[in-house]
């Protein structure tokens, strides 16, 4: 028989309690509670009043049955009886049952809001704190209307006591999370952000977990906390530890405290304060140099403590990401916990890492701990541990250490737990696609993946290597060569199967040449592994098997043979004997064979163009519309009508040709005339522009116009190569965007209902830094979001684009920031294209914009004297130097306007060198890492014909044209 | 924000459980139970903070008894750890024996160190002023 315990005396709780404790199984304990739970409901319904002593042991066995796990309907009521109780111990278990049994939609909730309320005008601090704490447990809707008004009250008053401060401060938090309308902010508020400064710690404690909610949620209303939180921070951290007395823990002042000062300051920026942000900087040192002072205690309790302030300090240099010296030394300081002996440590500081590897002044100093990092992967016991092993691993990997990271994690992958191969494996396949500079390493890497983790390949990942062969055929031959090895293995995956079947059915013929791969040796490599596949993978070879009649005859026979066989042709599976019929008899077939040599004959198009000459040019359009090749040839454009229908000789010409018609529109022949009449007395030469308006119109088109068909080409391209990022083309407004930002640095780039996109970009030399502002506009959480950078065809040997990561989530209402760090290394013409991709609410978005850098950009204005330029322009008077446009005025001509425009260009405007005053001359260098392009310009304005003519004079025959073609789009 | 408060022995009976967001009471018992079951296959080199759904496991074993604790990611893990001790020795303080005869007291501890999943006092002698207060009252 148990002894009781000092305080009351309820014995036969204690028995009951000791009787369940004796129970040697599940069944004698439900039945000894069950017995119980019988007594007491007889007691309840009995006839005779029960005393409170009686009520309240009763009521705490039902209690301790509830908390055995056990449901109880029963008790309910005179637990509220209890409530009204004078005693303390009563009215205790009272509150204790309400708070763990009632749920809020209990009809009780009346009776119990009743108690409350006169518990809370007791004026007794014991009674208002139960009461309190009732209603910060419960926290209902009902309780929030009944209390909602008071409860600022008590927590201001200046008579409250300490704890019933702290009480009402928790309290109140909880119905503002509950139903924020309930509590409307007022007077009270500025009150409750000087509790920071109240003198009692406790106090303090339960204001920061209040103060913190509030101001996530109205940010500008609590400011006035930041410097207040500081200061008492500073105090707390640079005071001894005795002085803090009881609120020291293991001579370390206030942990608790401290965190959650720290906590609140994240919410906020850096302070602007300079002294506030002077004194907090103080603090932040202060603990990461006690960090490295002996400790005051060997008690693991002093370092733990000492710790969580250390972390969390971090935390807060982390979110600023603005002060490098701090988190340079944040960084050492987790490299040193990185090989503590306490788990616990290791773990946090792989988790802290994390976040320092992706701000760019620390970003360095992480990656020099690869190596321990690495280490932790290969000999941690503890698997989640590993796990932030890998996930710093993948946070710190850039194109420097991309090879080694990767290696480490395939081997890894060997090992790795089951629960987290699978993130593995994509952050392998991430991280090679990303990183890859030479493919023939991508490839293998994809290829190493699924021989040791097969099943764990997503079909997005190899479905990705096909993509990336295919379009890239300097690793075509590489891959071909690498499956066939890799299918000798005696026991390959079946994604291996799959990929070998792809690769080999496209690139196979690149490796037939050596006879240890020859054609009937891949092919009965593929079929050895076919009996053992899924249908899926049987019918995906079966194709590649067509693919080989067609590529090697000498393969013919023995395939067909396999097609014939009953097990393909009979196959239960629809869809196998489907492909095997079809195959076969397509393989008997002459489709599959190659295009005899046409007979000489008349070209089609002239007797298209013949036919045209006809009766109805009408219908000649109709025709070139209904045959198919008509467009290829053509890049897509459909011929204008105008075109088509011109009588003249050069529409002949240009039919004959099937030219495509310029893209920008060409100023109209006669008004081309007009201006060289009126510009007759400019210095400049007019290679593009002859004497007749008919030659003038053919000469520009003749040498297929530089400018306009590639701009045409410039939207397909990249689809048809998209280099690493499979992205889409971008979207038909991407050019227009373009151009606003050829003379700006700054603005919106890009918004529609879900997304903004912000530009922020500044430019020196051959150099840049671009800030891309991702804005979500719904309130909806996007999901891995990816921006990422591409470069269209070789684009990536003329301009570097480094980008940082961002977070893949962006949550509602938020915003992301990105830095682009942008080196010129040639000139271009193309600009890079921005693909973004997120997942809205579960459906896929994708965007494919133009990033607005060109090739102004690196522009650095010269200036000079008139005769200097003049000097110059001469020396640049090579026809191919200098390019001209005319063009139709498309926004209202005005000097100043332009004046800006020329100069956010990039160029220096140099007066009083034209002899008209009315025209511009500019002059400037474009800065790339390779060669430097000196640029001259002159624009001639008309206000008259609402006309420019705009002369480009470079040292490269591409730029010259290409800033023509961007600066003409501004006016 | 501290999403629940558990004492669990090692045979995985709760002995107290406390949740600061509300949890149906079925769904509490299998909750323990999974709990309980991470927290007793892990061994002393691993670490003391478990990743559990979209929540984390911070937990400290004494002899036969576990406290775990479940937060979400706005709490600092080595304070809640240290917290959790810091609650042990208050009660090592107030108890001379077997706790599980006075449930209701350390509810009412518990209650004075944390409230609607914040933590709120951390000093002992204010923590145990209302006990006191309580053992005053009976005794006389």
């Amino acid at each position: 028989m148990p002894a009781v315990s000092k305080g009351d005396g309820m014995r036969g709780l204690a028995v009951f309690i000791s009787d369940i404790r004796n129970c040697k199984s599940k069944e004698a304990e439900i039945k000894r509670i069950n017995k119980e739970l019988a007594n007491i409901r007889s007691k309840f319904k009995g006839d005779k009043a029960l005393d409170g002593y009686s009520k309240k042991k009763y009521v705490c066995k039902l209690l301790f049955i509830f908390l055995l796990g056990h449901d109880i309907d029963f008790g309910h009521m005179e637990a509220v009886n209890l409530l009204s109780s004078n005693k303390y111990t009563e009215k205790q278990i009272g509150y204790l049952f309400i708070s763990v049994l009632v749920n809020s939609n209990s009809e009780l909730i009346r009776l119990i809001n009743n108690a409350i309320k006169n518990d809370l005008a007791s004026r007794n601090p014991t009674f208002m704190c139960l009461a309190l704490h009732c209603i910060a447990n419960v926290g209902s809707r009902e309780m929030g209307e009944a209390f909602a008004a008071d409860i600022p009250r008590i927590l201001v008053a200046g008579d409250s006591m300490d704890s019933v401060k702290q009480s009402a401060a928790l309290c109140l938090l909880r119905l503002y999370k509950a139903s924020p309308d309930l509590v409307p902010m007022g007077e009270w508020t500025a009150r409750v952000v000087h509790l920071l400064n109240d003198q009692h710690m406790g106090v303090v404690t339960a204001a920061v977990s209040l103060i913190t909610c509030l101001c996530k949620k109205n940010p500008d209303d609590f400011k006035t906390c930041v410097s207040l939180a500081v200061s008492r921070l500073s105090r707390i951290v640079s005071s001894a530890s005795t002085d803090l007395q009881d609120y020291t823990y293991y001579f370390v002042p206030a942990p608790w405290l401290s965190v959650k000062l720290l906590r609140l300051l994240q919410c906020y920026p850096p302070p602007e304060d300079a002294a506030v942000k002077g004194r907090l900087v103080e603090c932040l040192e202060t603990v990461l140099n006690k960090a490295q002072e002996p400790p005051k205690s060997k008690k693991v309790q002093h370092s733990n403590a000492k710790n969580a302030i250390l972390f969390e300090t971090i935390s807060l240099i982390i979110h600023y990401d603005s002060e490098p010296n701090l988190l340079v030394r944040a960084c050492n300081q987790l490299g040193q916990f990185l090989q503590h002996r306490e788990t616990n440590l290791r773990y946090l500081a792989l988790e802290s890492m994390c976040t320092l590897a992706s701000s760019e002044f620390s970003h360095e100093a992480v990656k020099t701990h690869i190596d321990t990092v690495i280490n932790a992967l290969k000999t941690e016991r503890d698997v989640s541990v590993r796990q932030r092993a890998a996930d710093l691993l993948y946070a710190m990997c850039d194109r420097s250490n991309a090879k080694q990271i990767v290696s480490e994690m395939l081997r890894y992958l060997e090992t790795a737990d089951y629960a987290i191969r699978e993130e593995i494996v994509l952050k392998v396949a991430i991280l090679a696609e990303k990183y890859a500079v030479d493919y023939s390493w991508y490839v293998d890497t994809i290829l190493n993946l699924i021989r040791i983790a097969g099943d764990y390949v997503s079909e997005e990942v190899w479905y990705r290597v096909l993509q990336i062969v295919t379009n890239r055929d300097d690793v075509q031959g590489y891959a071909a060569k690498t499956v066939f090895e890799a299918l000798q293995a005696p026991a390959c995956h079946e994604n291996m199967v799959k990929v070998g079947g792809y690769i080999l059915g496209e690139f196979g013929n690149l490796i037939a040449g050596d006879p240890r791969s020859s054609p009937p040796v891949q092919f009965s490599l593929l079929h050895s592994k076919f009996h053992l596949c899924s249908v899926a993978t049987r019918a995906l070879l079966l194709s590649t098997y067509i693919k080989f009649i067609n590529l090697f005859p000498e393969t013919k026979a023995t395939i067909q043979g396999v097609l014939r066989a009953g097990s393909q042709l009979r196959n239960a599976d629809v869809e196998l004997q489907q492909r095997a019929v079809e195959y076969l008899t397509l393989s008997s077939a002459t489709v599959l064979e190659e295009m005899p040599p046409f007979p000489e004959r008349e070209s089609s198009i002239l007797a298209k163009l013949k036919r045209k000459k006809g009766p109805g040019a009408g219908s000649a359009l109709d025709d070139s519309r209904r045959d198919p090749s008509s467009h290829d040839i053509n890049g897509g454009v459909e011929p204008t009508p105008s075109t088509v229908s011109t009588p003249s000789p050069s529409a002949d010409l240009l039919g004959l040709r099937a030219a495509p018609p310029p893209a920008a529109p060409p100023a109209p022949s006669g008004a081309g005339n007009l201006l060289v009449d009126v510009f007759s007395d400019s210095p400049a030469t007019q290679p593009g522009l002859g004497p007749s308006p008919e030659e003038a119109f053919l000469s520009e088109l003749e040498p297929p116009a530089p400018e306009s068909p590639m701009a045409l080409l410039a939207d397909p391209a990249p689809a048809a190569d998209p280099g690493p990022e499979d992205i889409g083309p971008p979207i038909p407004e991407a050019d227009e965007l373009l151009n606003k930002f050829v003379c700006r640095n700054n603005g919106v780039l890009f918004e529609n209902q879900l997304l903004q996109i912000g530009v922020k970009s500044e430019f020196r030399q051959n150099l840049g830094r671009m800030y891309l502002f991702y804005g979500n506009k719904t309130s909806v959480q996007f999901q891995n979001f990816s921006p990422t950078v591409v470069h269209p065809g070789d684009l990536q040997t003329h301009l570097a684009v480094q980008t940082k990561r961002v977070a893949s989530q962006v949550d509602g209402g938020a915003q992301v920031q990105q830095v682009l760090n942008i080196e010129c290394l040639r000139d271009f013409l193309t600009p890079p294209l921005l693909s973004v991709r997120f997942r809205y609410g579960g459906a896929p978005q994708s965007l494919t914009l133009k990033l607005p850098v060109t090739i102004n950009k690196f522009f650095q204005p010269t200036e000079m004297a008139a005769q200097d330029f003049f000097q110059r322009w001469k020396q640049l008077s090579l026809p191919q130097q200098e390019a001209q446009k005319i063009f139709k005025a498309n926004h209202p001509m005005d000097a100043e306007v332009t004046k800006a425009k020329l100069l956010g260009f990039g160029s220096a405007l140099l007066d009083n060198v034209d002899p008209n005053p009315e025209n511009f001359v500019g002059a400037g260098i474009i800065q790339t890492k390779a060669l430097q392009v000196g640029c001259l310009l002159r624009l001639e304005p008309n206000a008259q014909a609402q006309m420019y003519r705009l002369t480009l004079r470079t040292s490269k025959e591409p730029v010259s044209r290409h800033l023509c073609e961007l600066l003409a789009q501004q006016f | 924000m501290i999403k629940f408060f558990l004492m669990v022995n090692k045979q995985g009976q709760t002995r107290l459980s406390k949740y600061y967001e509300h949890v149906e009471i079925n769904k509490r018992t299998l909750l323990e139970t999974e709990v309980i079951k991470s927290c007793l296959s892990r061994s002393s080199e691993q670490c003391s903070f478990i990743e559990y759904k979209d929540f984390k496991l911070i937990y400290r074993q004494y002899a036969a008894l576990f406290i775990v604790v479940g937060v979400n990611d706005t709490e600092n893990e080595m304070a809640i750890y240290e917290f959790i001790h810091n609650f042990v020795e208050v009660l090592d303080d107030y108890f001379s024996r077997v706790i599980m005869f006075n449930l209701d007291k350390v509810h009412i501890i518990l209650d004075e160190m944390v409230l609607n999943g914040c933590i709120v006092e951390t000093n002992r002698a204010r923590i145990l002023a209302p006990l006191l207060i309580l053992d005053k009252m009976s005794d006389s």
